[in-house]
C-alpha cells in the first residue's frame, strides 16, 4: 500500500506537570526528567518532521511550560517551517514568558480547562490556585493577541458545566473550543467508573453542542469528541494508524499514537537513533496496523473497514486483550455487551485516583 | 451566500499561507486544520491583503481570468464565507 507522508506531530516535551488530572492520557509509567530529550534533539526532530511532510506541530506534555527551553523549542519549530501550537494548562506561563513565546513565533495556544470555576477546576486539576493562574494567563494571551482555543475534557463530575465552558470561550475571545468527552486511556482508564458520563449526560452534551454550533456560527467553532463507550460505532482512530500523524514521547520513542505503548508486542524506535523518515515508512510498529491485512473478523469482511479502520487499536488491547481485535465499542464486536454494561453501571461513585507527579 | 461588496476580508493571525514542498501544493495552515488549496483557492487568497474590498477582489479576479463578474462574485463569496464560518477568515469593518 502507498503510505502518505504525515501531516501532524505531537511532541510530548515532558511528562512533568503541576496538575494531576485523573483523566490524563499520559502513560501510568511517567518519564522522568533525566530521560527527557535535550533541546538540540528536539530541534533536529522538528527539522526531520518538516522534511518528511509534517505541517502542524503540537507541543504538549505533561505541561510543556515545565521545560525551561520552551521558547527555544518554539523558535526551532518555526524555523523548521512548522505551524506551532502549544497545548498547555498555562500554569508556569508568566506574562514575560508569553511575550517571549509570542516573539519566537508561536502560532496558537490551546488552553485546557478542568472546570469553569475555581472549586471544580482546582479539584479536578488537583492544584489549589490553578484556576486563578489560568484565568490570568488567558488574559495575557488575549492581550498579546495569540489565537486561542479552549479545550475542555468533560466527564461525569463536570459535564454540567458545558454551557458555562462555551460562554467562557466566548468571553476569552477564543475562536474555537474543543469539547471532548473523556476517552479511556492512560490515567482515565484507571478512573473509568467514576468518570463515565451517564447516558443522559452524553445525550445532553450532544444537544448543547449542536445548539451552540448553530447559535455561534461564524463566531466560535466547536469541535466535539462524543462519549466513546456510549456509541455503537467506533471512532476513526487517529485517521488511520500511521496514516496522518505521529507522537514523540519525552524520552524520544516515536509512537503511532499516544497510547501505543500499551500494546506489549510492539517495539518503538527512538528519535536521534533512527531517522524519522525510516521510522515512519519502514518501522514494524508503524506498519503493524496499516491497511487491512491485519484485521480479524468481523472487521475483515465489513463494509465499514475503510471508514473506521476497525476502531482504536489501544482500546481493542485494553478491552479485548488483543490489539488486532474489533474495537469493542462496535456493536458487531462479540464483547460489545461488556462496554454497554460499563455505561449502564452508573451506581459506582468512587473516589478519583489523581495522576502521579512525574519525578522531577 | 455572498459578502457585502464593501467588506474587507482579512486573513487573521494564526492562519498562514504556506507552500508545502513535500506535496508540492499551497496550503492554508490554521488551528487544527490544514486546508489544501487548488490553484483557484490559492489565487483568491493571494488577492487578500487586508485592505482591499470584496468587490475589488472579485473584479481583479474576473479581469485576470477573463470570467463574468457575477459568476466570480458568487464563487469567491461562497469560498470566503466557507472559511469565515470556520473562523479561518475574518472581515474588517
Ligand atoms: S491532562 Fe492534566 S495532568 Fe495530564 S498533562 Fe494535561 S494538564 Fe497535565
Ligand atoms: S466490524 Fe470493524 S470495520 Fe465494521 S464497523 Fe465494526 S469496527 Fe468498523
Amino acid at each position: 500500500m502507498k503510505v502518505p507522508p504525515p501531516i501532524a506531530m505531537l511532541a510530548e516535551l515532558t511528562h512533568r506537570c503541576p496538575l494531576s488530572c485523573p483523566y490524563c492520557s499520559n502513560p501510568l509509567d511517567l518519564a522522568r526528567k533525566e530521560q527527557e530529550l535535550p533541546t538540540h534533539v528536539w530541534a533536529d526532530a522538528f527539522r526531520q518532521a518538516a522534511d518528511l511532510g509534517v505541517l502542524q506541530l503540537h507541543l504538549s506534555g505533561g505541561e510543556p511550560a515545565a521545560r525551561r527551553d520552551l521558547t527555544e523549542l518554539v523558535a526551532a519549530a518555526r524555523a523548521a517551517g512548522l505551524y506551532t501550537n502549544l497545548i498547555t494548562s498555562a500554569i508556569g506561563l508568566t506574562e514575560r514568558r508569553l511575550q517571549d513565546l509570542d516573539e519566537a513565533g508561536l502560532d496558537h495556544v490551546q488552553l485546557s480547562l478542568q472546570g469553569t470555576d475555581a472549586e471544580m477546576a482546582d479539584y479536578i486539576g488537583g492544584y489549589k490556585g490553578g484556576f486563578k493562574r489560568k484565568m490570568q494567563a488567558a488574559e495575557w494571551i488575549g492581550e498579546l493577541g495569540i489565537p486561542l482555543t479552549l479545550n475542555t475534557v468533560l466527564h461525569r463530575k463536570n459535564l454540567h458545566q458545558l454551557p458555562q465552558a462555551i460562554e467562557m470561550a466566548m468571553d476569552m475571545g477564543a475562536r474555537r473550543i474543543e469539547v471532548a468527552i473523556v476517552q479511556f486511556h492512560g490515567w482515565a482508564l484507571k478512573n473509568r467508573d467514576s468518570l463515565m458520563p451517564t447516558k443522559e449526560q452524553a445525550d445532553t452534551a450532544s444537544k448543547i453542542v449542536a445548539e451552540a454550533r448553530k447559535r455561534l456560527e461564524g463566531r466560535l467553532v466547536l469541535d466535539y469528541v462524543p462519549a466513546d463507550y456510549h456509541s455503537n460505532a467506533p471512532k476513526r482512530c487517529m485517521g488511520g494508524w500511521g496514516m496522518v500523524g505521529l507522537n514523540i514521547a519525552p524520552d524520544g520513542h516515536v509512537l503511532p499514537c499516544h497510547a501505543a505503548q500499551t500494546i506489549p508486542q510492539l517495539t518503538f524506535e527512538r528519535i536521534g537513533e533512527t531517522p524519522l523518515k525510516d521510522i515512519w515508512y519502514h518501522s514494524a510498529a508503524f506498519n503493524a496496523y496499516r491497511g487491512d491485512a491485519w484485521m480479524q473478523e468481523p472487521c475483515r469482511s465489513c463494509e465499514f473497514k475503510g471508514r473506521d479502520f476497525g476502531g482504536c487499536r489501544c482500546q481493542a488491547m485494553a478491552l479485548a486483550g488483543d490489539a488486532a481485535a474489533t474495537d469493542p465499542v462496535c456493536s458487531k464486536s462479540p464483547l460489545h455487551h461488556k462496554v454497554k454494561a460499563l455505561v449502564d453501571n452508573q451506581d459506582v461513585v468512587e473516589d478519583l485516583t489523581f495522576r502521579a507527579a512525574a519525578a522531577p | 451566500m455572498t459578502l457585502p461588496a464593501a467588506s474587507i476580508p482579512v486573513i487573521p493571525r494564526g492562519v498562514r499561507l504556506h507552500h508545502d514542498k513535500v506535496r508540492n501544493q499551497w496550503v492554508l495552515l490554521a488551528p487544527e486544520r490544514t486546508i489544501s488549496l487548488d490553484p483557484i483557492g490559492h489565487a483568491i487568497l493571494l488577492e487578500i491583503d487586508g485592505t482591499r474590498t470584496f468587490e475589488t477582489i472579485a473584479r481583479t479576479l474576473a479581469d485576470k481570468y477573463d470570467a463574468p463578474l457575477d459568476q466570480i462574485t458568487s464563487d469567491v463569496g461562497e469560498y470566503l464565507h466557507g472559511l469565515m464560518i470556520r473562523r479561518i477568515m475574518d472581515v474588517a469593518t
